[in-house]
């Protein structure tokens, strides 16, 4: 298995992938009314916008329980953080914890789901988000740790691959793990992706791409999702 | 008459020795104790090892000013780089700050542990990563988890939105963050509050914090924490 596969323009194979607010309203069409969701900073922050006309409650790690969108200019206020420190809106109903109450809450299994970027997600689940190197420049890990065991389910959204054209999608994570048999589903530009029993599943795939051409530039085993 | 209001940061500071470990509420700017810390620097407790999610950004601000002065050894935290962490960045790098890199629910489990009089715990965070090494694991009911020991401080540095001369406290919004469990976890707990409120006038069921966890209280009304940063956790 090939660990570089060809950086994927979409143009000259005849197919379109999915733009980061498309990729986030395909995810955002996964998520069932009533369910508590922490997105991660990025990408994932996205899929907040695309649940509209539904009840979904997004929760942030530093104790927000009901956290709307980010605030404007006029509606400046400076207590609300989100976990990426942006100023952000309550919605009706939000209600506030300190940490180790928020952490219980994650840990505790009732998050519905957790969305998460990452650098690498492993055909077994596993996935490295934190960090790319244990030895250069200063290491953080913020609470990826923490609610990558603790949501009831973890979804990666990222890219299929990565800036410089090589595989996400691998066999095994050559980066530090976040967390081991972590992930049960990937949103790329490419893809959704279920991580079975027996690795990657296919679910559904950007118009016009292939079976042949997603393989080639995935480094792990692909099968069509069975029919449910 | 109890009464835990001081009337000076100065006042409030005294005591602090070296080699203390030292709690530090906030997450990033909002609800950290900058008027505390900035207290702490004019101390001058040396030999310090501090506790908090952050180690600071840019140059101006208490903490990395403290970091700046070489008192700490040592900083736990989770999230020490953040935009504009360069003095933590430089000093680390040059061997003269040690780091205890903690998943931030660890960090905040451990210390909430402590002031709960639970000297050690199992979670399943960071185990199988490079955060888990070297740690004691064990297996309960078919799933791997790491033992993690409490955080407890000689010293908690709070700030918190309202405080009455009992010491209880509330927190504003998203100020809350590590303030309630710091507070708990720690000999000596220090609170900067914006509003000293007459005994009785947060209510029994307003009360975040109530004041048998708190030692002192300094009325510190500064305002607003700045503009949140952009994209950073």
């Amino acid at each position: 298995m090939t660990t570089t596969a060809a950086r994927a323009t979409g143009a000259a194979e005849g197919f379109k992938p999915w733009t980061r607010p498309e990729m986030a309203a395909r995810l955002a069409r996964d998520i069932p009314e009533g369910w508590c969701v922490n997105l991660g900073i990025g990408i994932p922050l996205l899929v907040s916008n695309f649940v509209k006309g539904r009840e979904v409650i997004f929760q942030s790690e530093n104790g927000i329980i009901g956290m709307g969108g980010l605030q404007k200019p006029e509606e400046l206020e400076p207590w609300l953080v989100n976990a990426g420190k942006q100023n952000v809106n309550l919605v009706t109903g939000a209600s506030i914890v300190h940490h180790a109450d928020s952490f219980a809450m994650i840990r505790g299994g009732h998050i519905d789901l957790c969305v998460l970027g990452a650098f690498e997600v492993a055909e077994n689940g596993d996935f490295a988000n934190w960090t790319t190197s244990l030895t250069d420049g200063v290491p953080a890990v913020g609470g990826a740790m923490d609610l990558a065991v603790g949501a009831k389910r973890l979804w990666v959204i990222m890219d299929h691959t990565s800036k410089d054209g090589r595989a996400k999608l691998l066999e095994h994570c050559a980066l530090p793990l976040t967390a081991l048999k972590a992930v049960s589903r990937v949103y790329t530009n490419l893809a959704v992706l279920d991580v079975g029993p027996q690795g990657f599943e296919v679910v559904d795939m950007a118009p016009g791409l292939s079976m042949e051409a997603l393989q080639a530039q995935t480094a792990a085993k692909l099968k069509r999702k069975a029919a449910a | 008459m109890i009464d835990k209001r001081v009337k000076s940061i100065a006042e409030a500071m005294q005591g602090i020795k070296d080699g203390s470990t030292v709690l530090f509420g906030g997450f990033g700017a909002v609800g950290h104790p900058s008027h505390l810390i900035d207290g702490l620097i004019e101390q001058g407790a040396k030999d310090l090892t501090l506790v908090g999610n952050n180690a600071g950004s840019g140059r101006v601000e208490p903490l990395v000013r403290l970091l700046a002065t070489g008192r700490v050894r040592k900083i736990i935290c989770s999230f020490p780089r953040s935009s504009g962490s360069v003095v933590f960045d430089e000093m680390h790098k040059a061997g003269k700050l040690e780091l205890e890199l903690v998943p931030q629910g660890t960090l905040a489990e451990r210390i909430r542990a402590a002031g709960a009089g639970i000297p050690a715990f199992y979670t399943p965070t960071a185990y199988g990563t490079a955060l888990g090494e070297g740690k004691e694991s064990r297996e309960i009911n078919g799933r791997m988890y790491l033992l993690e020991y409490a955080i407890r401080g000689d010293v908690a540095l709070v700030e918190a939105w309202q405080a009455d001369r009992w010491g209880n406290l509330t927190f504003k919004l998203s100020g809350r963050n590590f303030n309630p469990i710091m507070a708990t976890a720690a000999e000596l707990t220090i609170v900067q509050a914006q509003h000293i409120v007459e005994l009785g006038e947060i209510g029994p069921e307003a009360t975040h914090t109530p004041g048998v966890y708190v030692n002192r209280v300094v009325h510190v009304p500064y305002g607003d924490p700045a503009p949140a940063l952009v994209a950073t956790a």
